[in-house]
């Protein structure tokens, strides 16, 4: 906590005017998380009020610290006076910075309370959210619920950051100029952020209804799936059981998705171009995140163990031969795969 | 003029180097014992400090660097990678807890988290003695029990000092991401082979 309250206390001695705009500066993020949560049925807004009359509670607190630090600086600088301008100056100069500092340390802060209703949930909320994610609901002719929440997106992110990590690893995955690391949270992460902006910006072109936060809501609960269907598929290496699971558990995290967008959007062409988009990048991430980083040991396990290459003859001279070729075909599909998911991605 | 001086000795200032540095050392060291022997004390979270943390992480780091340089197969891990997932992961999960609404400092968290890596770094250690030896299914068997102790026992210290922080309904949610981060780490520790 000294960490916390070293920044505060800048800010609180600091005048009244800086203060009182940074306050405004507040105070208009809040009520713009209140304008989105508006269109949102299950959201806290017990929350936000709680936070709003701490904040104005700690305002007044201010105020009055405020006031008293001036007196102490208006004595400090008349005694300082008497040794000239430039110490005033200097002394100002130096208050400034410091407080801008303060200020900027305490609003990082501020932000953390800005994003904290969004983490307002239970472990049961999770859970359920988590199963419902998986179940396509049937009734479209009402908007359905989605609730603007953001752990349990984010935690399913990372958790595809570790899958990935863990897929890249086992299949020997070389990437040139950059890391392992670096290429999974930026997968990961480039999907939800961009599928999610990119089907907003749709929704927006299709009259749907439906805000950002509860589109990377959405999307972030369709991640399950994904999460399974990876997990199981790069530990056991069978190319029907991908397929199956592929349909089975991907096709209904991203039917449920699409059975939530079609409730939300009104007249037949702006649902089929909404929700076409939708599933075509839902499904095709889930291939291209299992193809990318599994292909490789496939194709080496392919040529290694392949049953029409009899073992005397591979042994002295195929290996290296063959294992440079396959490692090119595999290459050039990871490519092929890659690229087609980026133009899918970008348009 | 003599409580002067026994002021001016009471303060560090005046002490030898070797002193500050035994009094810093034996600080650390009294908290690797706290997570090694985790039962309810304040002691990691009261004075935080990041040197055992950062002690830990660049041991861990170097015993996971491949001996090999070879550019074709770059795919282990690399001392950048094992840095970057430690300090990435426990801001991450700092982060989380306090947007759950946990009552505990940013660097109270990061100081516990990292401390708490030191059975992972024990395992990492006791595994790279077992493949000194013949490789095989035992010698996998062994690494694989010992790494899945020693990933428990990270869980269980790092929750006893975390827990108590976190609104009581809430400890789920905020123990999942320490449990896939000491996850990642562990299964990085089992996967490894030197070249």
């Amino acid at each position: 906590m000294a960490t916390t309250a070293a920044p505060a206390g800048g800010a609180r001695s600091g005048a009244g005017p800086e203060w009182g705009g940074f306050e405004e500066n507040i105070q208009g993020g809040g009520s713009a998380v209140i304008d989105m949560e508006n269109m949102d049925d299950t959201s806290g807004s017990s929350f936000e009020d709680m936070g709003e009359l701490h904040q104005r509670l700690r305002e007044e607190e201010v105020d009055a610290d405020a006031a008293a630090a001036e007196e102490e600086d208006g004595d400090f600088l008349g005694m300082k006076g008497f040794k000239g301008q430039l110490s005033r100056q200097v002394a100002d100069q130096m208050w400034q910075a410091g407080k801008r500092q303060a200020s900027r340390a305490f609003s990082l802060y501020a932000n953390i309370d800005i994003l904290r209703p969004y983490f307002d949930v239970e472990p049961a909320q999770v859970r359920s959210r988590l199963l419902e994610s998986m179940i396509p609901i049937k009734m479209v002719n009402f908007p359905q619920k989605i609730a603007g929440e953001l752990y349990g997106p984010l935690m399913l992110v990372f958790t595809l950051v570790a899958i990935l990590l863990h897929g890249m690893k086992t299949s020997d995955t070389i990437i040139r100029e950059g890391t392992l690391m670096g290429t999974a949270i930026g997968t990961c992460f480039g999907y939800w952020l961009g599928v999610s902006s990119f089907i907003y910006f749709l929704a927006y072109l299709c009259n749907a209804q439906i805000t950002m936060l509860q589109m990377l809501a959405l999307l972030g609960y369709g991640l399950f799936g994904h999460c399974i269907v990876l997990f199981i598929t790069y530990n056991i290496h069978l190319h029907a059981l991908f397929y199956l699971f592929w349909l089975l558990v991907g096709g209904l995290s991203t039917l449920r998705m699409v059975a939530v967008l079609v409730s939300r959007t009104v007249g037949p062409t702006q649902r089929l171009l909404l929700c076409g988009t939708l599933a075509a990048l839902h499904m095709l991430f889930l291939l291209y995140l299992h193809f990318a980083y599994h292909k490789v040991v496939e194709g080496i396990l392919d040529t290694l163990e392949g049953p029409d290459i009899p073992p005397m003859q591979r042994v002295p001279r195929d290996i290296p031969a063959a294992l440079p070729a396959a490692r090119l075909s595999a290459a050039v599909l990871n490519a092929t795969a890659k690229a087609v998911a980026v133009t899918l991605q970008s348009h | 003029m003599r409580s002067h001086i026994r002021e001016f000795d009471s303060s560090t200032l005046n002490e030898s180097v070797q002193n500050t540095i035994m009094r810093d050392l034996k600080a650390v060291g009294k908290k690797f014992m706290h997570v090694l022997y985790p039962r309810k004390s304040n002691t990691l979270l009261r004075d935080w400090d990041l040197w055992g943390p950062l002690i830990l992480c660049v041991t861990l780091a170097l015993m996971l660097q491949r001996s090999s340089i070879d550019s074709e197969k770059d795919g282990g891990p690399q001392f950048a990678e094992v840095f970057v997932i430690v300090w990435f992961g426990a801001v991450t999960i700092t982060l989380n807890s306090k947007l759950l609404g946990g009552n505990i400092s940013f660097f109270q968290s990061l100081c516990v988290l990292g401390y708490c890596i030191l059975p992972l770094t024990v395992a990492m250690l006791v595994c790279r003695l077992v493949l000194l030896a013949e490789p095989g299914p035992i010698n996998f068997m062994v690494r694989l029990f010992v790494v899945i102790v020693m990933f428990a026992w990270s869980i269980v210290a790092s929750t006893a000092f975390l827990a108590d922080s976190q609104p009581p309904n809430r400890k789920a949610l905020a123990i999942y991401p320490v449990f896939l981060f000491y996850f990642v780490i562990s299964w990085m520790i089992l996967t490894f082979t030197p070249q």
